[in-house]
């Protein structure tokens, strides 16, 4: 272990590696409900160089690696299973290029989510990228690793579709470069017109390898924003009510949610839209577009347009969303875990009742949310609950609403979104399995000593 | 422990380690270390392992707990309720340790010290009005204020320079102030963010009953870290006082000419104290004040007022040093900082501040670009 933790430090320093317990116990856990398994060693890479050493060293003494962003999965996906060497990428956090014109930037792989917001407000004020409502610590690399969201999926799909590009290193410890950048100077394309090599790593938590540099589209940031939010109590009409919305191609995001407290919330379905627009009128186009498709279900009193008070609209343009993370603090117990399954938006009325349905079984504090993707081909649903994390038997009872929503998702045709380990085997087990062979051969060669996040996507 | 009901709320979401526009990391110890375990969320949840026992008391855990500057960033970003207490936590944690003995070293000598000496530097209480020597300061003899000066002011040569440059100024301005002398007693501001509450407790209490018998009703601090004290713990000890920072007491001087101003001719940007800044508020003083002279031109840190970042040495860190050494040290991070304005003066407002920041100077080797200097010592510059 000794020897190992010194080789270690000759390559990132003696300061940026640990095997102390206190690393250990925290870089062995992560905020959701996952068991814990604490690593062998953490260390802080600077650059690809030295991410590329550890992967040769961790190659020729079979050690498993877990490359790790800001660990806010919350399904356990930095979570070393079988222990071996955490790789905490936010040192390498600088951002190398923004490109005006060509509307991409080009960032290392530890690089935050609010770095980068923070960084086009203020050097690019008309460019802006899709910033999920995760914390802003978040790293822009690990999102796009799970197929995160952000706030311009609605319109131009995952935050994975919208990658210019990667360098990575392979399990293996080649550094490889994907897309456009593997023959030009310019971080355009993370495939097409070439054979797009970007999923070989994107959705594998980092299974086959890590990602060092990524390009990520950048998209014009409007002078205007608004939110508007429509009501029903008909839980079975918000899918045509964001079939509408989504037809007039005139909203920058599409949210719904619904969730018990407080009391004006409770048995209605919200359905959120932003709008946004470089003047009043090109704002007040859109607002009445949407408003004109809408106009049906308020005629028939089947909803309405809720007015929002002053104090709730700087909560809701907020990006990312702070009020996110406070529902961690329902119970005032510092958890909360979501599952968040992708499926067609024709399903909300079952997630919604499934989710009414657990949360009354396991007595749980509970929201969901759906996030409308790529114009609507796809939502992800959020079924989540807030757990206290001093209390074991809340935290065993959402466990147990949480399997139910795994064995739901296969019910209704879903993918899990960032699975847990458990999750992942399920989904091994129900896929065809020819695309279960194809992923065993892409693993196999991009990682042949099986060594990278070990645990996630194998059969064990 | 104090707090220990609260200390499983955390979420370690992160938005404590910000600026409130997220561009960049602010909690000095993170930005030191970068592990996780150093950050605020890190010790939230190393704390709770070691009130469960999942954990024991290491040196390194002693250096993260005390490592933490008390910077109050983490208050500041924190998206919770429970985030106005994260530094009376960490303060609650230290106090634990203490009284379980198990302490880093240097932690214990600056305990030891001010214990046996009154203060840290291991100096008899007869040098402590020394610095005042050929000013024409005066000892407290009931006058409108009493100018507390404080350990680093009485002790740390470059504190004096500023304790003579604040003193000059409340003189030429005509104020009715006088000192303590060799009768001043620590604070304890470090003592008890350090977690000896006894030793806090002991030496409130005597400072609070030199002030009744002096009649101390006002109070001018040089040091933001005893005006914190005095505001904040000795009421409940029953020292209540009307209590200002200099720089609160300098600006309407400024502004009536009763400290008239010549012109100095500076690019200046303004390090923020986290004592005087996130802790109590005051932002404005220290701005109005190098706003009001003539000629300098003032230029702001991108991370500045509630975003400011520490200079590394609250929480006993500039007694300690545990948070100094290597590029990343705060005071060289915040050194940096200020170079990148092409400011030629950093104006600070606390002799800590001013040493560990012309410490950071040094190191960055950016002497001959760059100058600290506390605000009193501009006005001095401006009023010769």
């Amino acid at each position: 272990m000794k020897d190992i933790a010194q080789l270690l430090a000759e390559i990132v320093g003696q300061e940026y590696v640990s095997t102390a317990p206190e690393e250990r116990y925290f870089y062995g856990r992560d905020p959701g409900l996952m068991e814990p398994h604490a690593p062998d060693y953490v260390v802080i890479p600077k650059s690809t160089d030295e991410v590329q050493k550890i992967f040769r060293l961790a190659n020729r003494e079979k050690i498993p690696v877990v490359p790790m962003g800001a660990g806010l999965s919350l399904t356990g996906l930095a979570i070393p299973l079988k222990g071996g060497i955490v790789v905490d990428m936010k040192r390498m956090s600088r951002i190398l290029e923004v490109n005006e014109m060509g509307r991409y930037a080009l960032v290392e792989g530890g690089t935050s989510q609010g770095a980068l917001k923070a960084y086009l407000e203020k050097h690019h004020p008309r460019l802006r990228h899709s910033i999920p409502d995760a914390p802003p610590t978040a790293t822009i690399a690990a999102n796009v690793t799970i197929h995160g969201q952000g706030r311009l999926t609605q319109q131009y799909g995952f935050n994975s579709d919208l990658v210019s590009g990667m360098e990575v290193v392979t399990g293996a410890g080649e550094i490889c470069r994907i897309g456009s950048c593997a023959l030009s100077p310019d971080w355009f394309s993370k495939g097409a017109p070439f054979p797009d090599l970007s999923g070989l790593f994107l959705g594998w938590f980092g299974a086959t390898g890590i990602i060092t540099k990524l390009g990520v589209k950048l998209y014009p940031r409007k002078k205007l924003r608004d939110v508007e939010i429509f009501v029903t109590d008909r839980g079975d009409l918000v899918p045509e009510m964001v079939y509408e919305i989504t037809h007039t191609e005139m909203a920058e995001d599409i949210l719904a949610f619904t969730q018990p407290k407080p009391m004006m919330f409770k048995d209605n379905h919200h359905v959120s839209f932003y709008i946004t627009g470089d003047t009043d009128e090109e704002l007040e186009f859109k607002r009445k577009m949407i408003w004109h498709a809408l106009d049906p279900y308020i005629k028939s009193k089947d909803g309405g347009f809720m007015g929002i008070p002053p104090m709730m609209k700087p909560v809701l343009l907020e990006s990312p969303q702070r009020s996110a993370s406070k529902l961690a603090d329902v119970k005032r117990g510092g958890g909360f875990e979501y599952s968040g399954p992708i499926v067609m938006l024709e399903k909300y009325p079952e997630c919604t009742q499934k989710l009414e349905e657990l949360a009354t079984r396991y007595d749980l504090a509970y929201s969901g949310m759906v996030r409308v993707i790529d114009g609507g081909h796809s939502v992800m649903f959020a079924f989540a609950f807030a757990f206290n994390r001093a209390d074991d038997d809340m935290m065993d009872r959402t466990r147990k609403a949480l399997e139910e929503v795994s064995a739901f998702v296969l019910e209704i045709g879903g993918l899990y979104w960032k699975p847990t380990v458990e999750e992942q085997r399920l989904a091994i087990q129900h896929m065809d399995p020819n695309t279960w062979k194809l992923m065993e051969m892409i693993k196999a060669n991009l990682d042949p000593n099986r060594i990278m996040n070990p645990g996630n996507w194998e059969v064990y | 422990m104090q707090y220990e009901e609260i200390i499983h709320r955390c979420f370690r979401c992160g938005y404590c380690k910000f600026t409130s526009d997220y561009t960049d990391f602010n909690c000095p110890t993170y930005r030191k270390f970068r592990f996780e375990t150093y950050s605020p969320g890190g010790r939230m949840w190393l704390i709770r392992a070691w009130l469960n026992n999942e954990i024991e008391n290491s040196e390194r855990f002693q250096e993260i707990i005390f490592s933490c500057a008390t910077c109050a960033n983490c208050v500041e970003h924190c998206v919770f309720t429970f985030g106005e207490d994260l530094v009376n936590i960490f303060m609650a944690a230290r106090e634990d340790l203490v009284n379980k003995g198990i302490i880093p070293p240097p932690v214990r000598d600056y305990l030891k010290n001010i214990n046996i000496s009154g203060n840290p530097y291991k100096e008899p209480a007869g040098e402590r009005g020394k610095w005042a020597d050929g000013t024409a300061v005066n000892p407290y003899e009931g006058q409108e204020y009493l100018f507390y000066v404080g350990d680093v002011g009485s002790y740390d040569e470059r504190g004096k320079r500023i304790a003579r440059a604040v003193s000059n100024l409340l003189t030429k301005a005509q104020v009715s102030f006088g000192i303590l002398g060799e009768k001043e007693i620590c604070d304890g501001n470090e003592v008890k963010t350090l977690g000896e509450a006894g030793l806090f407790q002991f030496l409130a209490e005597e400072n609070i009953s030199l002030f009744k018998e002096l009649g101390v009703k006002k109070i001018i601090t040089l040091d933001p870290h005893a005006l914190n004290a005095f505001r904040k713990f000795y009421p409940p000890l029953g020292g209540t006082y009307e209590v200002f920072h200099y720089s609160q007491v300098l600006l309407p001087l400024i502004q009536s000419h009763a400290l008239p101003l010549r012109e100095y001719r500076a690019r200046v940007t303004y390090h923020d104290p986290c004592y005087l800044g996130r802790h109590n508020g005051e932002y404005e003083a220290p701005r109005k004040i190098l706003h009001a002279v003539p000629g300098l031109e003032f230029v702001e840190m991108d991370q500045h007022g509630e975003n400011a970042f520490c200079c590394g040495g609250g929480g006993g860190n500039f007694f300690t040093d545990i948070l100094g050494g290597g590029d990343d040290a705060p005071n060289r991070i915040r050194i940096r900082q200020a170079h990148e304005t092409g400011a030629s003066v950093v104006a600070v407002a606390c002799p800590q501040c001013a040493k560990m920041l012309e410490d950071g100077l040094k190191a960055e080797e950016l002497e001959q670009s760059l100058e600290v200097l506390d605000l009193a010592e501009i006005i001095t510059k401006a009023s010769a």
